[in-house]
C-alpha cells in the first residue's frame, strides 16, 4: 500500500467526524472507465491564467513568488499536457470568497485563482504571491499554514488529485490537522515545497519548487 | 508488476473556499445542441452522516458517449463523427441545501473484464470540506435492470442495500428524464465508495 494513503477518520480535523465514510472502500479493478478521463488541450487555458499577479488594474499586495516544479507519475515518467488549477488566499489570509468571514483584507488586486497546462516534460509555473495565514474555527486559536491548493487531472480518472502545498520551515505546519491527516512523515514531507534559488528571480520573485506525483492507474486495464 | 520508484503526493482536503477556483466552462452541462444521444438530468442531494446536507461539495462526472466511447486516446473503439462534440466530464457543486444537478445524455455500453459490456454508468468524484481524498463512486441507472444483472462490478456487490445506493432512480420531471442520486457520505444509507 502507498504510504501517500491513510485513513478518512482524522477526529483531531472535526470536520472528518460526519462527513468520513465508515465502510471500508471496496477495491475496483481499472476498466476503461478509470483509465481514461478527462483530458484538455491548450485551447481551455489562456496565457495569462498562470500569473495570479496580472489579473487585475494593480498589482496585489504581498510577496511575490514563483511555484514550479514538474508532474510526475510513480514511475517518473512525465505527465504532459495535464491541467493543473490553483487557488489561495490573499498576503491577509483572507479568500476571494463570500463565505470567508476573517476580518483581514480583500485585496482588489488579487483574486487567487489560477490554471496552467504542464509542457512536454511536465514541467509547470505559477506567478503569484504568497498567502498569509488564517485562522479557523476547528480548535482554539487554530491557525491554518500557508498553503496554495491544487488539482490536477493526470491521464485517467484513477489519477485525479486535489491537494494542497505548503511552505518550508513554517512554524503552523506541526500543529495543522489537515496537513497532519498524512500520517506517514515522507510522504507528508512531499506537501512541502523547497525555496529554490534557481527558480527565484533576481529583483523580482522567490521562487518555490513543488514536484508533485500522481498515482498509478493499471498498466493494463483488466480484460481478456 | 507495476514498478513503484516515486513517492505519491498525498490528497488533502479541497477546503470550503474552492468555488473560484475550480469555475469550469460548461461546468454542469455537458450537453450541446449537436451532441447524440438521450437528453437525462442528474439530481441528487449529499449529506453527511448526520443527515445534515453538505453544502460545499464539489461533484465530477465522467462518462462516454451514447456509443459506449470515452472522450480519451486510450479508447480506440470507432464512434460515428457526430458524437465527437461530448467530452463527458462535468463539474459542478451543491448548493445551500446541499442539491446538485447535471445535464447529460445517458452513456451507452462500455467493454468490461473478459469480453463482456459493463451496465451503462457514469464515473462519479466527491470533493469537501472534511473529505481527506476524493472519494469515487459509480452511478448506475435503475431502468437497466437486464445490464446491470450482468455487471462485474455490480455482481460483485453481495448487499442488496449496499448495491442499491449505486442506482440512480429514474424519475420524470416536465416531461424530461431525471435520475436521482443521493450520496451519503455517511451513515446508515452511506453510499459505497470505490478504492481505485
Amino acid at each position: 500500500m502507498s504510504d501517500a494513503k491513510f485513513p478518512l477518520l482524522h477526529p483531531d480535523y472535526k470536520s472528518t467526524v460526519l462527513r468520513a465514510p465508515k465502510r471500508p472502500l471496496i477495491p475496483l479493478a481499472h476498466t476503461i472507465s478509470e483509465i481514461t478521463g478527462p483530458v484538455y488541450g491548450h485551447e481551455k487555458v489562456r496565457p495569462l491564467d498562470n500569473d495570479l499577479t496580472r489579473q487585475h488594474k494593480g498589482e496585489p499586495l504581498g510577496e511575490r513568488i514563483i511555484v514550479g516544479g514538474r508532474v510526475l507519475d510513480e514511475n517518473g515518467r512525465p505527465v504532459r499536457n495535464t491541467m493543473i488549477e490553483v487557488w489561495q488566499a490573499n498576503a491577509a489570509g483572507r479568500y476571494y470568497h463570500k463565505k470567508d468571514l476573517h476580518e483581514a483584507p480583500i485585496d482588489p488586486n488579487f483574486t487567487g485563482a489560477g490554471r496552467c497546462m504542464t509542457d512536454d516534460e511536465g514541467r509547470y509555473s505559477f506567478t503569484s504571491i504568497k498567502p498569509g495565514a488564517y485562522p479557523w474555527q476547528n480548535h482554539s486559536n487554530a491557525w491554518r499554514p500557508a498553503h496554495i491548493h491544487f488539482s490536477l487531472f493526470g491521464m485517467a480518472f484513477a489519477t485525479r488529485l486535489v491537494t494542497q502545498m505548503y511552505f518550508p520551515g513554517d512554524p503552523l505546519l506541526p500543529m495543522d490537522p489537515i496537513f497532519n491527516c498524512v500520517p506517514d512523515e515522507r510522504a507528508r514531507s512531499r506537501l512541502i515545497s523547497s525555496f529554490d534559488l534557481e527558480t527565484t528571480q533576481p529583483e523580482w520573485a522567490l521562487g518555490y519548487r513543488f514536484d508533485i506525483v500522481l498515482r498509478g492507474r493499471d498498466e493494463t486495464p483488466m480484460e481478456t | 508488476m507495476k514498478k513503484m520508484t516515486f513517492g505519491v503526493t498525498p490528497s488533502q482536503t479541497i477546503g470550503p473556499f474552492f468555488h473560484y477556483g475550480m469555475d469550469w466552462e460548461g461546468g454542469a452541462n455537458l450537453v450541446g445542441e449537436n451532441v447524440v444521444g438521450e437528453r437525462i438530468g442528474i439530481e441528487g442531494r449529499v449529506f453527511d452522516g448526520s443527515g445534515t446536507a453538505v453544502t460545499d461539495a464539489l461533484i465530477e462526472i465522467w462518462q462516454a458517449n451514447a456509443s459506449g466511447r470515452y472522450t480519451h486516446p486510450e479508447d480506440s473503439q470507432q464512434t460515428p463523427p457526430d458524437e465527437d462534440e461530448f467530452i463527458g466530464f462535468g463539474r459542478t457543486e451543491t448548493d445551500d441545501e446541499g442539491y446538485f444537478r447535471f445535464d447529460t445524455i445517458k452513456p451507452g455500453r462500455v467493454p468490461g473484464p473478459e469480453n463482456t459490456l459493463q451496465a451503462p454508468h457514469i464515473s462519479v468524484s466527491v470533493f469537501a470540506r472534511g473529505v481527506l481524498d476524493r472519494l469515487a463512486t459509480r452511478l448506475y441507472f435503475s431502468d437497466e435492470t437486464e445490464a446491470n444483472a450482468e455487471d462485474a462490478v455490480l455482481s460483485a456487490i453481495e448487499d442488496e442495500t449496499v448495491r442499491a445506493s449505486l442506482l440512480a432512480k429514474l424519475t420524470e420531471s416536465d416531461g424530461k428524464l431525471v435520475y436521482r442520486f443521493n450520496i451519503h457520505l455517511q451513515g446508515e444509507q452511506e453510499t459505497l465508495f470505490f478504492e481505485i
